[in-house]
């Protein structure tokens, strides 16, 4: 295996010294390393080197949605974000709820290479919300699947989630929760406030996500399970979130890129690649998520990449799909939302978009670890100064559904290295 | 004015323009040969992708009063009833030469999709789109009290029922504002939106306080099937609290005048005694509707936004 050699970066945003991969590894990190005579110099001045990014919230559509994206189209664009480790979601046709289709979408991303792919199991069969998929089944499969997640869909049956998070603790898995109380968002189309009413789009409350928050950190507590919140969206979710961690209630959570950015007010052109689930809210929304992903309240930044063929947002807006893309996009996006704005470090980037969802996501033996000497050589090498105008045509997705679309964001992933193989290189794929 | 998407986009001058443009037209309906030449050669597409035979034939009577060819779209039947999008039926129209589209659609912002798309070049009318505008019916709506009422500054309108659902509320609100009106909206609490802050009204949620000072009172159509999402307890418990019957009719000031949107259900949120009553203008707002959309369209599509030459017909 080649070695390759980079120099003079900034670790994580800290000290500048050089690093060198060799054979897999980062072998050492320091100043006038014994590089190999055949190793591949990078030259790293003014760049950050930062641990490989891991996404717990990745839809890659594979089986069933090919036309939207395939593991290896959706890892590809993994790549040039920066991440080395994604978990798909279970949402696929078919729903990825036994043994089976676990292993297919794990075979798919080891065969693809650009990223590691961890499937998520469905929580109920079929994302049904009635009956228990083979969870057991699932963790003991050849995926190793320890996140469970109906995504897409709530599971809103109190019953029902109280006996997934009791009967995951036999093999230590966590039920990732999209929290939407279904009665309240029939038909829901954005943010239920003034612009709703004035825009006549059926309203999608906050209270709608907070009530089955707060309802699952209170089953949680009770059972003494894991759980994590998918895609927190709202100020009263974060109070709920940052209350129940002050009485040292145990959960976990995210925040999507859109949600650090983006408000409702976008919504007015009727543009339908603004209509994602949750919707994107207010101002004091953003500036709620963003004091919680600083604050630590809400651990970790996932992407919701949810990729559409072009037919399914180039409709009037009731007959459009929910989601956005965002893998390519998120580091530049928390760059440009959380470093830029004095919100956050290197460091606390690294926490967020690495070291925690790999410990979420409990993989944290293969990523999310600090960047030192015999760590596997999972990384990402940025250039803070560097900008790019995102042009939807331009991406490794199959899909071009970018709610960032024109806009100027700082940043570019200079190299993304995934056990010690480049995956991208000067910015673009190594194959 | 290019395309007219939203009743919020019309300026007082905008909307009296109309309104007086509409007056013009609104003559000829009274003569013998109801006919102008001026959108000859002109091609307007009414595209109904929801079924509302009173909006279609009103915008077909106004077109075709102005020459123009008419082209009736209605969804079902069609193409789109095969799964064609919205967006290849734009461009199907486009193909076609479509000056003017009129656009009804059951999802709200689907006109203005259309208008900004870049799908057409024609200009676009919306004619009702979801639960969010209907500007036309505003205008028929503030053109009728204006000719009961004379100036519309200063005046109280009171508009009751399902403002949560009905494009026809939005309208109003919006050009009644724009116009000097005192707008207040009634309705049971679970049918308005949940925050009107930004709307140019008051609220309330008694009728009778209201109908004491109005000068026009606007009943919506109230769907006795929203009783089964519990927005209301029942069809008479609504009508009880909301409904107007001759009783609260009494309340009203003399000269004060009841419109409908139509269709009415009778004895729901109106009784037909009230219906049928001297105050009300309902029947006279379909004759205008006419006007109204024919200048509309005169306005839109004749390139010009002068008032226009009726001399052929009154020489």
């Amino acid at each position: 295996m080649s070695s390759y050699l980079i120099t003079g970066a900034s670790i994580v945003g800290g000290e500048v010294a050089d690093l060198l991969i060799d054979n897999g590894e980062i072998v050492a990190i320091g100043n006038d390393l014994d590089a190999p005579a055949d190793a591949t110099t990078i030259d790293g001045t003014g760049k950050i080197a930062l641990p490989g990014l891991v996404d717990l919230h990745t839809h890659l559509r594979e089986p069933g949605r090919e036309d939207a994206e395939t593991v290896l189209t959706g890892t590809r664009a993994a790549a040039l974000g920066g991440f080395t480790a994604v978990f798909a979601m279970a949402n696929t046709e078919p729903v990825a709820d036994t043994a089976g289709v676990v292993e297919q979408v794990w075979r798919l991303g080891r065969e693809a290479g650009y990223a590691d792919v961890y499937p998520i199991g469905a929580v109920t069969v079929g994302r049904q919300g009635t009956q228990l998929a083979e969870l057991g089944a699932m963790a003991e499969s050849a995926a190793r699947v320890r996140v469970f997640s109906d995504d897409g869909d709530c599971v809103w049956d109190a019953a029902l989630m109280r006996r997934a998070l009791e009967y995951v603790k036999a093999f230590g898995g966590t039920i990732a929760q999209h929290a939407q109380e279904p009665r309240l968002t029939q038909g829901a189309q954005m943010n239920e406030g003034a612009l709703s009413g004035v825009l006549g789009l059926t309203g999608w409350p906050s209270v709608a996500e907070e009530s089955i928050i707060a309802r699952d950190i209170l089953l949680n507590a009770h059972v003494g399970s894991k759980l994590h919140i998918c895609h927190l969206s709202t100020k009263g979710s974060v109070e709920i979130v940052r209350a129940a961690k002050r009485r040292g209630l145990e959960v976990t959570a995210e925040v999507t890129p859109h949600h650090l950015l983006l408000t409702e007010d976008k919504v007015e052109s009727y543009n339908p690649v603004y209509k994602v689930n949750p919707p994107l809210r207010t101002k004091e929304d953003v500036e709620a998520v963003r004091e919680g992903l600083a604050d630590g309240t809400i651990d970790i930044v996932a992407t919701d990449h949810a990729p559409h063929p072009v037919e399914d947002k180039d409709c009037e807006w009731s007959a459009a799909a929910f989601g956005m893309t965002g893998l390519e996009t998120a580091l530049s996006v928390v760059q440009h939302a959380m470093i830029d704005t004095k919100l956050m470090t290197w460091a606390d980037l690294a926490d967020r978009m690495s070291y925690r969802p790999a410990a979420i996501g409990q993989v944290s033996g293969e990523h999310g670890q600090p960047l030192a000497a015999g760590a596997p050589a999972n990384l990402v090498l940025v250039d803070p100064a560097g900008e790019r105008t995102v042009v939807p045509s331009e991406t490794a997705s199959l899909s071009r559904n970018t709610p960032f679309d024109g806009m100027t964001l700082p940043g570019r992933v200079v190299a993304t290295f995934l056990r010690g193989k480049p995956t991208v290189l000067d910015g673009k794929l190594t194959r | 004015m290019r395309h007219l998407l939203s009743a919020g986009d019309l300026s007082r001058d905008d909307a009296h323009l109309i309104l007086d443009t509409a007056e013009e037209m609104r003559s000829l309906a009274d003569r013998p040969i109801k006919k102008l030449p001026a959108l000859r050669g002109r091609t307007v597409v009414n595209l109904f992708f929801e079924d509302s035979t009173r909006t279609r034939i009103s915008f077909e009577a106004a077109a075709k009063r102005l020459s123009a060819d008419v082209i009736n779209f209605s969804a079902k039947g069609s193409s789109v009833s095969k799964g064609e999008s919205l967006k290849d039926t734009a461009l199907t129209l486009q193909a076609m030469g479509a000056d003017g589209v009129v656009c009804r659609h059951g999802s709200s912002g689907a006109p203005h999709l259309l208008a900004n798309s870049g799908w057409l070049t024609g200009a676009v009318v919306n004619a009702g789109d979801g639960t969010h505008e209907h500007p036309t019916q505003a205008l028929l709506d503030a053109f009728t009290m204006r000719r009961h009422l004379g100036s519309l500054e200063g005046r109280r309108i009171t508009i009751v029922g399902d403002v949560l659902h009905s494009r026809v509320a939005r309208s109003n609100v919006l050009l009644l504002s724009t116009l000097g009106a005192d707008v207040t909206v009634v309705a049971p609490p679970t049918l308005l939106p949940v925050d009107m802050t930004t709307w140019p009204c008051e609220t309330s949620y008694d009728l009778d306080a209201a109908l004491a000072k109005s000068d026009a009172v606007m009943m919506l159509r109230v769907q006795r099937e929203r009783m089964n999402d519990a927005f209301f307890p029942s069809a008479r418990e609504y009508t009880r609290r909301y409904g107007l019957d001759v009783h609260r009719m009494a309340q009203l000031p003399d000269e004060a005048i009841v419109l409908h949107p139509g269709p009415m259900n009778r004895g729901m949120e109106i009784s037909a005694e009230v219906a049928d009553s001297t105050r009300s203008v309902i029947v006279e707002q379909v004759t205008n509707g006419v006007a109204i959309r024919m200048a509309v369209l005169y306005l839109l599509l004749s390139g010009t936004s002068e008032t226009p030459n009726t001399e052929e017909t009154t020489a």
